[in-house]
C-alpha cells in the first residue's frame, strides 16, 4: 500500500515538472506560434540565477519565485526585441535562430560559469510514509505548479491583458486597428513565458542540479507536451502532462529511468501521429 | 558543355585531392582534413533533404549515427569491411523509410516533423547511452554505452581482411566517396525524380493536383538522405576506430543544419563550403581557447538566419553573375 502511495506521488511530482517547465514554452507557442528551441536555456539560466542569488546572500523562496523569474523575463523582452520580432510568420527560421540562440546561451554560461554542475540544497525536509520516505519538496513543486496554472488562467481569462492578448492570437490585423499594438502583446507574451522557463528552472534547481547542457533534457520534453496538448494552452498542457508524466513514471518503475523517458517519447510520437492537432484539437475544444 | 561544368569540374577536384593532398600535407593536418571530407557528405545528405526536398530534418545526425554503429557491429562480428560499408548504408535508409513512411503518411508538417525528428534523436541517443555492460551486446559486438566501441577495424581491400587501408588511401576513399555523391546527387536532380521534388518543395498543393504523390517523392528524398548520412557515419567510425553516443547527440544535428545554412541552402556545393568553413573556425576557435566554440557557432547561426538566410554560395554565385553583365555592358 505504501508502495502504491509512494508510485503516486512520483507520478504527481512528474505531472508537475511537465507542467513547469512547458508552460512557458506553451504560451509562446499557442499565443505567437513561435517555437522557441532556447526554451530549455532559459530553464537552465533560471536555475543559475536562483543559485547565484542564493550565493549572494537571497533568501532562497525569493531567489526561486522571484529574482529568477525576473531575471529571465527581462532575457527574454530582450531577445525578443532583438531576434524574435524580426522573424515573425517565419516559423522554420524562428526555429533555426533560437536553436541558434541555445547554443549561444550554452556557450556563454559555460565560459562564465563553467562545465561542472552545481548544486542548490533542497530547503524542505522528508515526510514518512510506511517504510519510505518522501521529500516535502515535491509538494511543494505540485503547489507551484498548480499556482502558476491557476494565475496563468486568471490571467488570460480575467484579465485585462489577458483579453487583448487573446485578440491579438486571434486576429492581430483586427487588433491593431481596434488601437492595440501587437509587437508590445507579443513581446509581453514572449517575456512572460520566458518569466516562466527561468521559475520552472529555479523551482527544479535543487532536485536536479543545473549545467550549461541540462537545457537539452528540458526542451525535447516541453516541446513533445506542447505539441501533443495542442491550442488550447492550460487544457492542453495539463492533459499532455498528464498522459506523458504517468506514462514515464509508471515505465521508469516497471524498468529504468532510462525506459522511461524513452517510452514518453515513443507515447508523445504516437499520439502526435494520431491526434496532429493534439489533444485539445480533439477533446474540450475552445477551452483556454 | 556548359551543363557537365560543375560535375566535370568536381571531378577533376576531387581526383587532384585524392592523389596531391596526402603527398603534401603531414598525417596531422591529413586526418583533419579527412573529418572535413566525411562531415561533408554528412552536409551534402542534408543538402538533399533540406534544400531540395523542403524536409528539415532536426535528426540528421541519428542516421550518421546508425551508421557509425551499424559499420562498428558487422565489422566486429563479421569481418569483411564492404559488407559492412553496404549495411551501414543500408541500415539508416530503412529506418529512413520507417520513420518517413510513418511522417510523410501520416501527413506531419513542416514543424511537427522538426520535433518528431528530434525526438527520435534524442531516444536513440538514450538509448545507445544506457547500453553499458556486459548485457548489451549484438553478437559479439559490446555496445558500450556511453564510452562507445573502441578499436573498430578499418575498411581494407575487398576480399582481403589482413589488407587494411592505411590514412592516406582511407583518405583517397573518403574523398571518392564526396566526389561520388556529388555528382550522384546532381544527377539524381536532373532527373525526373530530382525536378519532381523541387516543384514538390515550391508548391505540393500544386504538385499533388497535377498528379503526383508527394508524399513517395518525399520519402524517396528522405530515404535517400538517411542512406547518404549512414554512409558519412561509416566513414566517420574508420577515421577514428572509435565511435561513440555522440554521434547521435543534437549538437550533431545542430552542426549540419549549421553547415548547410551557412553554405546554403537549395545548392549541393553550399553544404561543402560551409562544412569546411565551420569546422575549420571551430577546430581555430579550440585551437585559440579564447572563446567557447558554442557561443561562436550560435552567434553565426543567429546572424545568418537575420541576415543572410540564403548561405554563402547562392550569394557569390549573385555576385559572380552581376560582375560578369557589368563586364558585358561596359564592353563598347
Amino acid at each position: 500500500m505504501d508502495y502504491f502511495a509512494v508510485v503516486g506521488i512520483e507520478i504527481l511530482n512528474a505531472i508537475a515538472t511537465l507542467v513547469l517547465v512547458s508552460i512557458g514554452l506553451a504560451i509562446v507557442f499557442g499565443m505567437m506560434k513561435v517555437i522557441n528551441l532556447a526554451h530549455g536555456e532559459f530553464i537552465m539560466i533560471g536555475g543559475y540565477a536562483a543559485i547565484t542569488a542564493v550565493k549572494l546572500g537571497v533568501n532562497i523562496w525569493v531567489a526561486m519565485l522571484v529574482v529568477s523569474p525576473l531575471v529571465v523575463g527581462l532575457l527574454g523582452a530582450a531577445i525578443e526585441w532583438l531576434i524574435i520580432r524580426h522573424l515573425y510568420g517565419r516559423m522554420i527560421d524562428t526555429m533555426l535562430a533560437t536553436w541558434g540562440l541555445s547554443l549561444l546561451l550554452v556557450g556563454g554560461v559555460t565560459s562564465i560559469y563553467g562545465n561542472t554542475t552545481i548544486g542548490l540544497s533542497s530547503p524542505l525536509g522528508a515526510l514518512d510514509i510506511g517504510a519510505y520516505k518522501v521529500s516535502l519538496y515535491t509538494a511543494f513543486i505540485a503547489a507551484v505548479a498548480l499556482g502558476v496554472a491557476a494565475l496563468m488562467y486568471a490571467l488570460l481569462k480575467f484579465s485585462r491583458f489577458g483579453l487583448i492578448a487573446r485578440g491579438v492570437m486571434q486576429d492581430p490585423g483586427m487588433a491593431a486597428a481596434l488601437g492595440v499594438s501587437p509587437a508590445r502583446i507579443y513581446c509581453a507574451t514572449f517575456s512572460i513565458g520566458a518569466a516562466l522557463a527561468g521559475l520552472a528552472g529555479a523551482v527544479l534547481a535543487p532536485i536536479t542540479g543545473v549545467v550549461p547542457t541540462i537545457g537539452v533534457a528540458y526542451v525535447a520534453k516541453s516541446f513533445i507536451t506542447v505539441i501533443g496538448g495542442g491550442s488550447s494552452i492550460l487544457t492542453g498542457t495539463l492533459t499532455a502532462s498528464g498522459l506523458f508524466g504517468s506514462v514515464n513514471q509508471i515505465a521508469s518503475f516497471a524498468t529504468t529511468p532510462v525506459i522511461g523517458e524513452v517510452a514518453l517519447l515513443l507515447v508523445a510520437i504516437v499520439l502526435v501521429r494520431l491526434l496532429p492537432q493534439g489533444i485539445t484539437g480533439r477533446f474540450f475544444r475552445g477551452r483556454i | 558543355m556548359l551543363k557537365h561544368l560543375p560535375s566535370s569540374a568536381s571531378l577533376i577536384l576531387g581526383l587532384g585531392a585524392m592523389f596531391l593532398v596526402p603527398t603534401f600535407v603531414e598525417t596531422f593536418t591529413l586526418m583533419e582534413v579527412m573529418v572535413y571530407v566525411i562531415m561533408s557528405i554528412l552536409a551534402l545528405s542534408l543538402g538533399l533533404v533540406w534544400g531540395y526536398g523542403g524536409i528539415l530534418c532536426f535528426g540528421q545526425a541519428a542516421f550518421f549515427g546508425l551508421g557509425s554503429y551499424t559499420y562498428a557491429i558487422a565489422m566486429l562480428n563479421f569481418g569483411e569491411s564492404s559488407f559492412a560499408l553496404l549495411l551501414a548504408i543500408a541500415v539508416p535508409a530503412l529506418f529512413a523509410g520507417a520513420l518517413g513512411y510513418f511522417m510523410f503518411f501520416g501527413r506531419i508538417s513542416d514543424v511537427y516533423l522538426g520535433v518528431i525528428t528530434l525526438t527520435v534523436t534524442l531516444i536513440l541517443f538514450n538509448l545507445v547511452n544506457s547500453t553499458s555492460g556486459g548485457r548489451f551486446h549484438i553478437g559479439s559486438a559490446p555496445l558500450g554505452g556511453f564510452n562507445g566501441i573502441p578499436s573498430i577495424p578499418t575498411l581494407h581491400v575487398p576480399g582481403f581482411p589482413e589488407r587494411t587501408l592505411d590514412a592516406q588511401a582511407l583518405f583517397a576513399v573518403c574523398v571518392a566517396f564526396l566526389t561520388a555523391v556529388y555528382i550522384g546527387l546532381r544527377l539524381v536532380l536532373a532527373s525526373h525524380f530530382g525536378r519532381v521534388l523541387v516543384a514538390i518543395r515550391e508548391n505540393e498543393k500544386r504538385a499533388d493536383l497535377l498528379g503526383y504523390d508527394s508524399r513517395k517523392y518525399k520519402l524517396g528524398a528522405f530515404v535517400l538522405g538517411g542512406g547518404i548520412a549512414g554512409l558519412a557515419g561509416c566513414l566517420f567510425a574508420n577515421w577514428g576506430a572509435f565511435t561513440s553516443p555522440t554521434v547521435f547527440s543534437l549538437a550533431q544535428s545542430a552542426q549540419v543544419i549549421i553547415w548547410v545554412i551557412v553554405g546554403g541552402v537549395g545548392t549541393l556545393f553550399g553544404p561543402i563550403v560551409g562544412c569546411f568553413i565551420v569546422q575549420w573556425l571551430t577546430s581555430y576557435l579550440g585551437t585559440l581557447s579564447l572563446i567557447n566554440p558554442n557561443l561562436v557557432l550560435g552567434l553565426v547561426l543567429i546572424l545568418f538566419v537575420l541576415l543572410l538566410p540564403k548561405g554563402i554560395v547562392p550569394l557569390l554565385q549573385k555576385g559572380a553573375l552581376l560582375a560578369v553583365g557589368s563586364l558585358r555592358r561596359t564592353r563598347p
